[in-house]
């Protein structure tokens, strides 16, 4: 075949002049494919059933969050953190608040500590029963996700009483948090983790145990860890992998050294081994919820000296939280003027998707799905 | 793996299966957690933020208590709100002195295509003249229509002392 035959784009076209061989197939998952829950391509080139080459291609959804970062004052650019990973928005919006939060030095009320780590690790569960649902949706199973989403409205209900909204939160304030919260919205969080409690044994006899989908999960994009830790790879997918890696442990940040729970890690590198580690992360979710609701005292929920206009001091800041798929770091330069020099957002699934490509060769398609599944992307995420 | 190990786990997945059918059969019984969105409504919608409004003021029941400092559309990140100010003459009581010029708010245009509903216009208002209305299923088909005056909203409001 010739290069005029083609009739691919770029990247189909350096794709196939790559390594030209006679029986190979080259098909493209996306980027409107129903398995890959966004405008993620992935472009394969098959032997059969079988994948010799995995090419992620991204950049189908990039808005220019970092420039964006760099034109807007630091008030105005709170609305993005919502857009850029719509699934676990308000770790997003704690990333960025902190970090403006760390450079300007801004007190945070311990009400407002309190209340940011209810809402975003409600926010959390909500982030694992969409992936969960989606998950098993890829695998075949259609009823899961009925399940999931039911649980997570009664969630999204709560949120929605605090945050104003359902899905792009924008709660977060430098100092505090937007509104204080109800006692309708604790009664109701704690009718939510009694509800959670009784469901997650029920999604473990439904789902976990089940047979068929143990043969899809179980020795299945076997993902070693010093592959994950070349890659970058954080969160659930790292843990997977055996590592007890997480932010709230390792870099502690707000309350979250006062609460007592544990990391679960599942040493068994496969996709099931990750998605033992996300049902395990909620019923750790719900640990933390109804500790924090124990602990949640009076006082302010926003700090009464926090400045309308941000105007942070010369210098440089780092701040990281766990989000529903691994690190998230904020990085901003600030240059002394209203708006940031330059903003760097560190997205997990990114670094979770460079590895798919390694992981993916050699496996049959079906099973690529699955693992792609089990690295649980969220595209805008990988683009910003 | 010998028959036997075979035979044994095709027996145990038998079985999972079987309880996860278990599952299914108890929730079929369940009272429908759906509804048929057309024909009913959800009421778990009161609390959702929808677009920005102008309030009826606390000193002006019957207006805006609006100062026209253009506060919320330079604080928009999106540049969806546009103050449209009506500059008076009012005649002085005292005829010597000059007229007084007051600013009033004619309009107060709003693009909801671009809003994000984030607040900031809403927190950073001095005088809380802006709020978030409950009309959330606002839809349009073109995106030229999805534009409004909240100055016109309101007196609409007022006039016909329901919510739109």
């Amino acid at each position: 075949m010739t290069k005029e035959t083609l009739c691919g784009d770029f990247y189909t076209n350096c794709f196939e002049a790559d390594q030209e061989q006679e029986g190979r197939l080259i098909i493209n998952m996306g980027p409107q494919h129903p398995s890959t829950h966004g405008v993620l391509r992935v472009i394969v080139e098959m032997e059969g059933e079988y994948i010799t080459r995995a090419e992620p291609v991204i950049g189908y959804l990039h808005r220019m969050h970092e420039k964006m970062g760099e034109i807007k004052t630091y008030h105005q650019y709170m609305p993005n953190m919502g857009r850029v990973d719509y699934l676990h928005a308000l770790a997003w919006n704690w990333g960025y608040i902190g970090s403006v939060e760390k450079l300007c030095q801004i007190e945070v009320p311990r009400r407002a500590e309190f209340i940011r780590v209810i809402t975003c690790e409600m926010n959390r569960i909500c982030s694992h029963l969409v992936w969960w649902g989606a998950y098993l949706l890829d695998l075949g199973a259609f009823t899961p996700i009925m399940y999931s989403f039911d649980d997570r409205e009664m969630a999204v209900d709560l949120l929605q009483m605090v945050t104003g909204s359902r899905l792009t939160y924008c709660y977060y304030r430098f100092g505090g948090v937007r509104t204080d919260v109800t006692d309708a919205f604790i009664e109701g969080t704690r009718d939510f983790c009694k509800l959670m409690k009784r469901r997650l044994p029920m999604y473990k006899d439904l789902v976990t145990d089940n047979y068929i989908l143990r043969k899809r999960c179980e020795e299945i994009g076997v993902l070693p860890l010093e592959m994950a830790r070349r890659y970058g790879a954080t969160g659930p997918v790292l843990r997977g992998s055996g590592q007890k890696y997480d932010v709230r442990r390792s870099e502690p940040y707000s309350v979250y050294p006062e609460l007592d729970f544990e990391i679960p890690v599942f040493s068994e590198c496969d996709a099931m081994s990750r998605y033992r580690v996300r049902v395990a992360e909620m019923e750790q979710s719900v640990r933390i919820i109804e500790q924090a609701l124990d602990m949640l005292p009076q006082g302010d929920f926003m700090a009464p000296k926090a400045p309308k206009r941000i105007k942070p001091p010369k210098g440089d800041v780092y701040f990281a939280v766990e989000g529903g798929r691994g690190k998230i770091g904020v990085y901003i330069i600030s240059d002394g003027s209203t708006t940031p020099y330059r903003l760097k957002l560190r997205s997990p699934s990114y670094s979770n998707l460079s590895l798919f490509a390694e992981l993916a060769r050699g496996t049959l398609l079906a099973d690529a799905v699955s693992i792609l599944g089990s690295l649980d992307l969220v595209i805008p995420e990988i683009d910003r | 793996m010998n028959l036997y190990g075979e035979i044994v786990e095709a027996i145990k997945g038998l079985y999972s299966l079987a309880v996860g059918m278990g599952v299914t059969g108890r929730y079929a019984f369940k009272p429908q957690v759906t509804v048929h969105y057309p024909r009913k409504t959800v009421d778990n919608i009161a609390t959702y933020s929808g677009h920005v409004e102008l309030l009826p003021g606390a000193k002006n029941p019957s207006g805006t208590d609006c100062i026209v400092c253009g506060t919320c559309a330079r604080n928009c990140p999106s540049g969806c709100l546009d103050v449209q100010v009506l500059e008076l003459m009012e005649e002085n009581p005292d005829p010597e002195k000059k007229p007084k010029k007051i600013k009033k708010l004619n309009a107060l245009m709003y693009d909801y295509s671009y809003c994000s509903l984030c607040g900031q216009c809403v927190e950073n208002c001095p005088v809380t003249a802006l709020g978030f209305s409950h009309h959330v299923y606002w839809a349009e088909f073109d995106r030229k229509d999805i534009k409004m005056d909240l100055v016109a909203r309101l007196h609409e409001q007022l006039k016909t002392g329901k919510e739109a």
